[in-house]
Order: C-alpha cells, then structure tokens, then sequence
C-alpha cells in the first residue's frame, strides 16, 4: 500500500522558488549520501590522541581507593585523570541543579559512571589502560522505587541537598514534586456514574540515536580549548563546560559537528568536558567515541515511571473528575527531572474537558541510570496512562472509545487543568475523525487470494511457525498533547545573526545561528526562511557555533518556533534596512519608494501592487547588510508549587493515531499492520520534512509499544542490556505503513502560524499500539512494552 | 601487520595494522574514509555496511586481515561502482591517505543552497539521489549504510516488492524516519531505473 507522501492539503507558500511551504531538499543532503559529511566520530586531527572514560561496575558505593599507577606506566598512554585532577573547585555540573560529578568522588550513585579518564596513541591502548587501573569499591545498599527511597531508614542519594526544589519535596531523595489543584475532584466524583481506576508502569526507554557521544578537543594557543561536538545546545553545554574547566567562557570556542539523531539525549553533557580536560592536560588534540555499550551509560534515558489514575464518568459519557499520582524515577542525578515533573502534571488530563482534577507527580533519585530528556518529556508516560484510562470508561458505558474521546475532547478556549486558557486551535475531535474514517488495511495480507502465504508479513515474520492460524487483529485508537518549547517562565529566546551582499553578482543571504541539526531539518526551513523573507534564491547556512548568540535548545519542538522565529525577525529587520538603502538611492526617482508596502521578491524590491522598483543587486551594490537580534516568543510563568495555576505553555501541539495489530496469541507475537496518524502542524513550513518527522516519531512510539526497554536488575540496579543485539529498537520489518494526515490550523501567536511537531506524535502512537493488542486479545496489559510472556500468560513473577 | 586490498577500485595498502582491527576502523581511521559509519560496532544496526567482493557485510564485523587481496566498495565510491557496474568499476574515490575530516575541513563547510541538488550534475548513483528527492535522509547517520544495502538490491532485482525492500534492509537500523520515506526512495530509484532502460 502507498503512503502519503506529500499532503495535498497543504498550501504553497511564498513567490521566491524554495522559501516556506515548499519541500525543499536538504542543504546537506548530498554529503550525507556521499559519505562526505563530518560527524562529530569523523573529526581527526593531526598528532591527535584518543580519549577512553573508564565507568563504574556498581551502581551505588563508597570508592575507597583508586590506584592508576599501571595505567600510567603504558607506553602510548599520555595522561590518566581522576577527581584529584580537576582544575578548580568546581566539580560538578547539570542541566538544572548542578548534582553531577565530572568525575565520581568518594561515591559512585549508578551502574556506568564516570571514574578515570586515559588518553592515548590508540584506542585500542587507551581501552587497555582504563582496564589496569584498579577501584576498590564498598558496596552501598540501592534505591530503585518509591518505597526504598522514601523508607524512613533509606540512605540519601545527595546529602545535603541545598537547590531550591528541596524546600517543597517531602523527602530528600525526591528531586522535585508538582500537585494540582482544580475544582473538587472528591465532590465531583459522586456525580460519576462509573469510576475506574488503573496502575500503569512504563519502562526506561533509550533515545538510542545512531551517532555515538563523540568529539574533538583542540588546545588553543591561549590556553583555551576548541571543541567540536554533537550537542543539542552549544551554549548550555558552555556554561556547565567552562566553569569546570576553570576557564571564561570565551575560552572555550565550540563548534557543532555533525549530530547523528538526539532526541533529547544529547541535552546533557557527556564526553564534552572529559575531552576538553584530557586536551587541556595534556596539550593535544583528544578525540573521544563511545561505543555503543558506552553510549547506553553516557547518557540519560526516558524515565521509566509508575501511574495511578481514577477517572469517573456520567452514563452519558461526561467525564466528571480526575486523579492521578505520576512517579518518575529520575535516578542518580538531576537532568531535567524538574522540568519533566512539569510537563507530566500539567498534561495529566491529556487533551480533554475535565473540570475537577487532583493531581500529583514526582521524581525520585535513585541509583537507577539517570533519566531526563527524551521525545515527548514527561508526556509520552502520562498519554500512555489516560489514553488507557479513555478505553475503560468507554467500555464500561458501552461506548464507542472514539465517540467517548470526541465527547470530551478539548477544543479551542477550554481552561487547562492549569488554568490556562487554550487560545489557538485545538482539533482534537477533528484527528479522531480523520484517522478513524481512513480505510482500514485489507484482512490477512500474508494470505493473498490464489497465491501462497507471504509468511513474511506474519506476526514474528519469517522466524514463525504459524501459517495464520490463531492470529488475530485488533484496532486502537490514542490521542495526545505535547507543550511545545521551554515553559515555567523560562526566557526561552533565540539569536539570528543575517547578512546579505551581493556576491559573484547575485544577492547572497548568510544566515548564522547556534541552532543544533540534529538531523529535524531545521537547516533546510532556514534557508526557506530567508528566501521567503529576503526575495534570494542564494543561501548560505553558517556552521552553528558559540560566536554567535544562544539559539536554545534543539528540543521540545521548539527551533523551528524559536530559532525559525528569530531568523524571520532578523531577516524583516534586514530587509527594511536593504530598502532604507534602496529609497536613499532611488528614492527620488520613483514616490512608490516612500508611499508603497515594499517586498523583495526574485532579487528585486517591488511594491506590494508588483511593480518592480529596483534589483537587489542595484541597491546594495558593494554595501552588506548584517545584523543580530534575539527574539521571544510569548513569556509563560511558573507553575504554583502548591495548587499548580499557572499560565506555564507557550503552544500546543497534538496529534492522534489509529493502530491496527495482528497477534499470534499462541507464541505472543505482534505483528503492526498499519499506525495511521493525523496531526496539526499550524503551517507545513516544509511538508517533506513534517512527515518524515511525524513518520519518526510514530516508530518510536511503536517501539516502547513492543520491544523498547532498558532492563535495570532491581536487586544490583545494574543495566542488563545496553547494546543493539539486547535493547531492540524497530527494524523496517518491524514498522508498518505509516499514512499521515496533515491539518495546517494556524496559530496565529506563532510565526507563520507554525505549530511544533516533533514530538506529539511520539506520544500517541504507543497508547493506540496498546490499544489495538488489547482490542485483540482482551487483555488488560497494564504496561509497556508488551512481551510475548504478558500474551501467553507464562510470564514469570 | 600490512593489509592490501581494493577499495572503490583503488589498490590501498595500510602498514602496521592491529590483528584486531576491523575492516571499518582500518577504512575510517587509516584510510580516510569515514563514510562507513561507527553506530554501533557489533554487526546490529548496519549502519558500516560495504560489499566485499559484491556482497553486503557489516565491515566492523570483518577482520581487517579477511580483506587481505579482497575488494572493497564502500559509500564513497557508490556513485562509480554504479555507473561502472558492468566493467571493472576502475577509478576510485578518496585515497589520499590522510584520515576522517580535517577540523580545517570542517570549519570550511558550510550548507550551500545548491548542496541539496547538485546531483542534478549526474554525480550521484540513482539510490543516492532518491534518497535525497524521497526525504529518506534525515540525522544521515544511517544512510551510508542503507544505500550500499539498498543498491546491491536493486542490483539483483530491479524491481522489488515492497516485502522484498523490508527484507533487504532489515539489516539497517535507522531511528530518524520510520522507513516510510525510505521505502520510497528504493521505489523510486526502481522506477527510474525502469525508466531508464
């Protein structure tokens, strides 16, 4: 079956070739498929030195000696560096609160962490140096739940604890607590005809990016250092880099190499200041790469977390009241378990009309592997929950569980549990109804009519041994809402740095920002930016480094908004300055100069009536324009830390998926036949690049649905599975066809009308999975992902 | 040890090889060409994927000694390995010994608007440029290797179902764009390779 490729509902743009709503390609596209592009693992430097992290085996103990003095005895090996080594009393760095060591001591608190560092003539001999050196470890007892981290007797994972959320937590290993508040839900519960309640578990997933955590360290002359990396936020990795390194942050010069996926795992630091100290240490280039077992240490996962809800409904299918408890476990250090309390309370409810809420999330410390950013931030565990939730009480009033969705759903002006108004479109009865009207996939594709099974189409594929028999289909329906960019009153800005000559004849526009490629393409919707707002066909995209002004993060769906926002601005401000030009020139010559909107389109100024006033190339002549400008979106605030009122969100983003599964109940094995999904982007700025991103999202929706997990052994605490052949993410058999709806309901407080889009579909796509598996087997399945032993009932306890 | 081989049609030697280097660290870090990507160095995301003697293989798997008189095709040389397919695919792509990218390469680059095109100059092999026109490349760090996977198909059947194009790449892992886009770009290069003919 084909796909959608290109919606036909979207709207063509603007009247330079290549400026917004067209599906430009790629700028880096023929590097990337020639082998020529440099990612951050590609970057070499003459005489240059391999850097190897040597991690902890245990996941919560005392260090009590370290001895390197083998290590160091190697020939090749140039520098070995433990805690005594680093350079200033700054010792620790994070994204919120600044709990993480650069180097464990006197504790490691999670299996993987950071110990040593060596640097070498080799990996090779830097691997076999890390392994000579010798930690003596005294085991401590593990954190791993609720229960043993707020145990009256439970050992504090950060003692001392001083950051601002210690004050509103109930316990010191909780990291941070968000309730709210709204109406009565207790009163409004004995209206309620029906009430269910669920306990739902969501594993630790990994954003399992290809690119490894990888870099290059350069020394410089001054006694700075130059790194290139693959990050998420240049200059938030500087202001946790350069006070650990002792230096200004002008010392630190960082560029961006190429990134090879994040999704939010590359938010935090990892290999960024090891390198630069070992560079620093030892007066040569370092380069790092972690492999693939390394990676799944190096940085923070999804946190896994436990859900409690009660819902109740009339029996006319109103919801009446909700209540909820989220528990996230954040594990040894901070990230952004803070910001991820946030998101998971204030988008509890999911994308509907309830008036009455009582709400409560957390995250703890404990000694599991540290979570923090992932696709969907907080969302994605609590969308699970409520969209299962949605099932039951439609189930148990004998409704349709899309009807019952649509009765419900939110709309534009409904309050937000938060009290926050939602004051742009918000068709989430509309998804619904696109994804369920689409036609379902024919019945027993593997058995064509007249010819033999494709037994590769089968639940479990070529490896099973059922020829159809006992497999059953099953349809799920989910729907979500994401936050998009940095809410709780963050001063969520970016920086546009535009300059536009004449080169080789033509005008040229360079546009410069920090803004991460992680690979969503936000480097292709600059140049449509620019084209669209500059009247050039030429664009040049700067490298993306720290000698330009902050960009924010590549996250939260946010650069488009915000950095897309910035490079319009700027650009605007660029072209009345090219026209302040053009009328000191021409002025005189014509009285549309003066009187006339003025546009510049096709290389030349025109009136907004069309004629043509001048060419570009006339106006600026030798002169360049340049300019560099921060821009904001609309400010949000924080939530209460009580009652959680708050106008805390910029925008809304959602989206809604069908799932249709087919389940050999007898082996336990799923097959996804097809993950139709719709979603509202505001504005395709380009529609290629929209659905590929939602295409993205939806598989790894898909992929917690069903095989996702890292598996942490809840005695040890131990990550038992942290390469490709045991954490499975989905391969092309693995991923059905994916046909995407696009709606472009503008809002109009973003530019362009844009919405971000990189995440909502990661949310639903998991729920309506679950869905559909439910829907064919009648099982309850309370957690994800789902494996063969919860469908076959042999699981053991 | 000393390793000789062919790669991209070139003979190559590499002096002072490690017994236990893989075939993709001698490619990557010895012999400058890093196309063949690191993801994940245990033969699950074949993300390094080359053809040794014609046939796919995930080279971190391959001990640089198995290559020893071997050839060797790697993204890099992709492009002419197709338009030579028939012959002895001479020429050959990098070979100038120096390894990965320079940081003075890299302070240079910068995402030219033509970039996103130039394969309209026939650089490009057909898969390379359907991957381009489909969308199907988006962080790019998988794609080196889907394209040797993907074109080595279209090799032995020019026109693939879509079962056979999940069965062919189900060796490649790629977590950016949920294969959709590039199911499209192996039917479109079929087609146009239909075309073609």
């Amino acid at each position: 079956m084909a796909t959608t490729g290109t919606p036909t509902n979207i709207t063509q743009g603007s009247k330079t070739k290549g400026g917004i709503g067209e599906s430009t390609l790629r700028p880096d596209g023929t590097l990337k498929v020639t082998g020529e592009f440099a990612y951050s693992s590609d970057m070499w430097h003459e005489d240059m030195l391999w850097g190897q992290t040597l991690r902890s085996t245990v996941a919560h103990a005392e260090i009590k000696s370290i001895d390197i003095s083998e290590a160091v005895a190697m020939p090749g090996v140039y520098a070995v560096l433990t805690y005594d080594d680093l350079p200033t009393d700054v010792k620790n760095y994070g994204l919120e609160i600044q709990d993480t060591p650069v180097l464990a001591h006197g504790k490691v608190r999670h299996h993987g962490e950071p110990v040593a560092l060596v640097a070498a003539d080799h990996p090779e001999t830097a691997r076999r140096a890390a392994a000579k050196i010798k930690i003596e470890y005294v085991e401590l007892p593990v954190i791993t739940d609720e229960a043993s981290a707020t145990a009256p007797d439970a050992v504090l994972v950060h003692e001392g604890r001083d950051d601002h959320h210690i004050g509103h937590v109930p316990h010191p290993n909780i990291v941070h607590r968000q309730p709210i508040v709204r109406g009565n839900a207790d009163e409004a519960a004995k209206r309620a005809d029906v009430i269910v309640k669920g306990e739902y578990t969501f594993g630790m997933q990994d954003q399992a990016f290809l690119g490894p955590e990888s870099g290059l360290a350069v020394p410089s002359e001054d006694g700075g250092v130059e790194l290139y990396v693959a990050t998420q936020w240049l200059h938030s990795d500087l202001k946790q880099i350069a006070p650990v390194l002792g230096l200004p942050e002008e010392k630190v010069r960082m560029t961006l190499s190429g990134v090879g996926g994040a999704f939010g795992g590359r938010e935090d630091i990892s290999m960024q200041i090891h390198a630069c100290l070992l560079a620093l240490r030892t007066g040569k280039p370092v380069k790092i790469v972690y492999n693939r077992f390394e990676s799944f240490f190096g940085h923070v996962h999804r946190h896994p977390a436990k859900l409690y809800y009660e819902h109740g409904a009339t029996k006319d299918g109103k919801l009446t009241h909700m209540k909820c408890k989220i528990v996230l476990d954040g594990g040894a250090y901070a990230s952004a378990s803070p910001a991820v309390v946030g998101n998971a309370s204030s988008l509890s409810v999911g994308p509907y009309v309830i008036d009455d809420v009582d709400i409560e999330a957390i995250a703890l410390y404990s000694n599991n592997p540290p979570c923090g950013a992932m696709r969907g931030f907080g969302a994605v565990q609590a969308c699970f929950a409520y969209e299962a939730q949605m099932d039951k009480l439609a189930a148990k009033l004998g409704m349709d569980p899309v009807e019952f969705r649509q009765l419900n759903a939110m709309e534009q002006g409904t309050i937000m549990p938060t009290g926050q108004p939602v004051d742009s479109p918000a068709p989430v009865a509309e998804l619904l109804r696109r994804v369920k009207a689409r036609p379902l996939p024919p019945e027993q594709q593997w058995a064509t009519a007249g010819e033999q099974a494709d037994v590769r189409a089968l639940p479990g594929g070529l490896s099973n041994t059922t020829h159809g028999e006992g497999v059953v289909r099953g349809v799920g329906y989910a729907v979500g809402i994401k936050n998009v960019g940095f809410s709780e009153g963050f001063d969520d800005y970016s920086t546009a740095k535009v300059r536009m000559e004449v080169i080789n004849g033509e005008p040229v526009a360079t546009v410069h920002t920090a803004m991460a490629e992680v690979g969503q393409g936000g480097v292709t919707v600059h140049a449509q930016i620019a084209r669209t707002e500059l009247g050039v066909t030429q664009v040049t995209i700067h490298p993306a480094d720290t000698q330009v002004g902050s960009a924010g993060s590549t996250s939260a769906s946010r650069q488009t908004y915000v950095t897309g926002g910035a490079v319009k601005n700027t650009c605007e401000h660029v072209r009345e300055a090219v026209l302040e030009i053009g009328r000191r020139k021409f002025g005189s010559y014509h009285p549309a100069w003066a009187t006339a909107e003025l546009l510049l389109e096709g290389g030349k100024v025109v009136t907004d009536g069309g004629e043509v006033l001048a060419d570009l190339v006339d106006v600026l002549e030798d002169e360049a324009v340049e300019l560099e400008l921060e821009w904001r979106h609309r400010p949000t605030e924080a939530f209460d830390l009580r009652t959680g009122q708050g106008n805390g969100h910029v925008q809304y983003s959602f989206a809604a998926h069908r799932a249709v599964v087919e389940v050999d109940t007898e082996l336990g094995l799923v097959k996804v036949v097809e993950l139709a999904v719709a979603q509202d982007v505001g504005k395709a700025l380009n529609p290629l690049s929209v659905v590929g991103q939602i295409q993205g999202g939806t598989t790894q929706g898909l992929g917690v649905a069903v095989m996702e997990e890292i598996i942490v052994d809840p005695k040890t605490a131990k990550v038992r599975n942290p390469s490709f052949t045991d954490y499975l993410i989905p391969t092309i058999l693995d991923t059905p066809t994916i046909p995407v709806d696009v709606l472009e309901l503008a809002d109009e407080h973003a530019p362009y009308g844009l919405r971000g889009i990189g995440e909502a579909p990661t949310l639903s796509s998991t729920p309506a999975v679950l869905a559909a598996i439910r829907n064919a087997t009648g099982l309850e399945l309370n957690r994800t992902p789902v494996r063969p032993e919860h469908l076959t009932g042999t699981e053991s306890s | 040890m000393r390793v000789n081989f062919t790669v991209n049609g070139r003979k190559q030697e590499a002096d002072d090889v490690w017994e236990g280097e893989s075939l993709l660290y001698v490619l990557r870090e010895r012999m400058g060409l890093p196309g063949s990507k690191n993801a994940c160095e245990q033969g699950e995301c074949g993300s390094c994927t080359v053809r040794l003697d014609g046939v796919p293989v995930c080279s971190c798997l391959v001990a640089a000694g198995q290559v020893e008189g071997r050839e060797v095709v790697t993204v890099e040389g992709l492009a002419d390995y197709a338009k030579h397919r028939d012959d002895a695919h001479p020429g050959g792509a990098c070979a100038s010994g120096a390894c990965g990218t320079s940081v003075d390469a890299a302070q240079r680059w910068q995402a030219k608007p033509q970039d996103g095109r130039s394969a309209e100059s026939g650089d490009l092999s057909p898969i390379q440029q359907a991957f381009i026109d489909a969308g199907a490349v988006q962080c790019g760090f998988c794609t080196p290797g889907l394209l040797v996977a993907a074109d080595e198909l279209l090799e032995r059947n020019a026109s693939p179902s879509d079962q056979d194009i999940r069965e062919a790449l189900s060796g490649n892992l790629c977590r950016c764009t949920g294969y959709e886009k590039i199911l499209d770009a192996v039917r479109l290069a079929a087609a146009r390779q239909e075309e073609a003919v």
